[in-house]
C-alpha cells in the first residue's frame, strides 16, 4: 500500500492506492451515484453509474473498480457523465417492468431514487415490456424478475457473506437473469439457508419478503457493516480465504 | 385573457383527475384564471382547436387513444403527460406481456357477472392495441407531471408555472414516480 496524490473535481487529495476511486471520493464528500456497489461486498462495476472521466484516458472508468494513481485527474460530474447516467437509468427502466405505484418497495427503492437524482423526466428509448416471470416458490421470499436490474448484489452477498452461493446469472443480453442453484425454483434450493441477506441488499423490488403490500417494504443493509467489521477483526471466517 | 386548458383521460384509472380535483379551494383560484375547454369533468363533445395547455392522463392503450393523441397535439400549444401512466405506461402497461385476446377474455368473459361477452362487435368501441404505451412514444410532449397519482401540490406547482407562461421546471421534490 502506498499513498498517492490525485485530483478529483478540482480538489487535490491523497489516497491509499489500494482503495477505489469511489471510496476516495466519498471520503471527501464527493458524491458519485451508484447502484451495484454496496459497502461490505466486493465491487464488480456492473451498473456503470459510477463512471468517471480521467484526463488522458480515452475510456470512461467505473469509480468502484478503478484504483487511484499518482497524478490522476478525475472528473465525476461533467455534463457528458450526467447525460450517460440519465441514459443508464432510463435503459434500466426500459428493460424491466417497474411499476412503482404497485411495488412493495415503492418510495424505498434505490432505482427510484436514482431516477430522481439523475433527473429522469421520461425514458427516451422505447420500453421493452419484457415477458419476465416471478418465482414465489420460496416459503418466505419472492423473486420478481420484472424488477431485477442485474446488479448482482444478491449473488455477491450470498457468496461472500453468507457463504451459501445460491445465486448466479444465466443467459445472455436481454435474457440474462438471476438463477438459484442450477436454475431450480428457489423454494427447492438445497443451498439456500433462508437467511434473507439477498432480499435486504436488493436495491429494487426484485427480491422481497412475502406478505408485504405496496410501499411496505424497506430494505436495511446496516447488518453488513457488523458482519464485515467482525470478519476484519478475525471474529469471522471469510468464505474466500477459507481452505484456500 | 384566460388560458384555455383541456384535460384528457386516455388509458388510466381517472386517479390523476381525482388528484386534480384535490386542489380543493385552489380550484376557485384556477377557475378565475383558466377556461376549461375540454375535460372528462366538463360536458364538451369535441376536442376544440386552439387549446393553450392540455393535460393528458393515461397510457395510449387503444387505436382511438392514438388517433386522439395526434389531434391533441395538432390543437394544443403545450401538451403535458399527466401522471405515471402517460409518462411510463405504469399499471395500464402491466398487461403488455400478455396476449390481448387473453386479456379481453379474462376481463369481459371470465370475470363478468352479467352478459359475458367481449365488446368487439360494437363499432363504437375502439380496438385494444397489443401494448399500452406512454404518450411521448406517439407525440411530442412538452412537460411531465409524475406520480400515481400526482399529488395536488405537484399539480398546483406545475399548473401555476404553466399559467405564468413558464415550462414547469420540476425540481427534485416534485419528480416522484409511483
Amino acid at each position: 500500500m502506498a499513498i498517492v496524490t490525485l485530483t478529483i473535481d478540482g480538489e487535490q487529495l491523497s489516497a491509499k492506492d489500494d482503495e477505489s476511486l469511489l471510496q476516495v471520493a466519498r471520503q471527501h464528500k464527493i458524491d458519485i451515484p451508484t447502484l451495484c456497489h454496496l459497502d461490505g461486498i466486493s465491487d464488480v462495476g456492473a451498473c456503470r453509474l459510477c463512471l468517471v472521466e480521467v484526463e488522458g484516458w480515452t475510456k470512461l472508468a467505473p469509480a468502484c473498480t478503478t484504483r487511484p494513481l499518482e497524478g490522476m485527474v478525475v472528473h465525476t460530474s461533467t455534463d457528458r457523465l450526467k447525460k450517460y447516467r440519465r441514459m443508464i437509468v432510463g435503459l434500466l427502466a426500459s428493460e424491466g417492468n417497474h411499476q412503482c405505484a404497485v411495488c412493495t418497495v415503492n418510495n424505498h427503492c434505490e432505482l427510484q431514487n436514482l431516477a430522481y437524482d439523475v433527473g429522469l423526466l421520461y425514458v427516451r428509448v422505447p420500453y421493452l415490456y419484457p415477458d419476465k416471470h416471478i418465482d414465489a416458490s420460496h416459503e418466505s421470499f419472492i423473486l420478481d424478475h420484472n424488477r431485477c436490474v442485474l446488479c448482482t448484489r444478491c449473488v455477491r452477498v450470498c457468496h461472500e457473506v453468507e457463504g451459501a452461493h445460491v445465486w448466479d446469472i444465466a443467459g445472455r443480453g436481454i435474457d440474462c437473469e438471476i438463477i438459484s442453484d442450477l436454475n431450480q425454483p428457489w423454494g427447492s434450493s438445497e443451498s439456500c439457508t433462508s437467511c434473507g441477506k439477498c432480499v435486504l441488499v436488493c436495491p429494487t423490488g426484485a427480491l422481497v419478503k412475502k406478505g408485504e403490500s405496496v410501499a411496505e417494504m424497506e430494505k436495511h443493509t446496516e447488518f453488513l457493516k457488523y458482519i464485515v467489521t467482525a470478519r476484519r477483526k478475525g471474529e469471522w471466517i471469510s468464505v474466500d480465504t477459507d481452505e484456500e | 385573457m384566460k388560458l384555455k386548458v383541456a384535460t384528457v383521460w386516455l388509458g388510466g384509472c381517472s386517479g390523476c383527475h381525482m388528484s386534480l380535483l384535490d386542489l380543493d379551494e385552489r380550484l376557485i383560484d384556477l377557475a378565475d384564471r383558466i377556461t376549461l375547454v375540454y375535460s372528462p369533468i366538463a360536458d364538451v363533445k369535441d376536442f376544440p382547436r386552439d387549446v393553450d395547455v392540455t393535460l393528458v392522463e393515461g397510457a395510449v392503450a387503444n387505436v382511438e387513444h392514438e388517433e386522439f393523441a395526434h389531434l391533441i397535439r395538432r390543437n394544443s400549444r403545450f401538451v403535458v403527460s399527466f401522471g405515471d401512466c402517460a409518462v411510463t405506461g405504469n399499471v395500464t402497461a402491466m398487461r403488455n406481456g400478455l396476449d390481448t385476446e387473453e386479456v379481453l377474455k379474462r376481463s369481459y368473459v371470465e370475470l363478468a357477472d352479467l352478459t359475458p361477452r367481449i365488446p368487439r362487435d360494437y363499432p363504437t368501441i375502439a380496438e385494444l392495441m397489443p401494448q399500452a404505451r406512454p404518450l411521448h412514444e406517439f407525440i411530442t410532449v412538452d412537460a411531465f407531471i409524475h406520480g400515481c397519482p400526482p399529488t395536488a401540490d405537484q399539480i398546483w406547482t406545475a399548473v401555476s408555472e404553466l399559467l405564468e407562461g413558464k415550462k414547469p421546471a420540476l425540481s427534485h421534490v416534485f419528480l416522484r414516480y409511483g
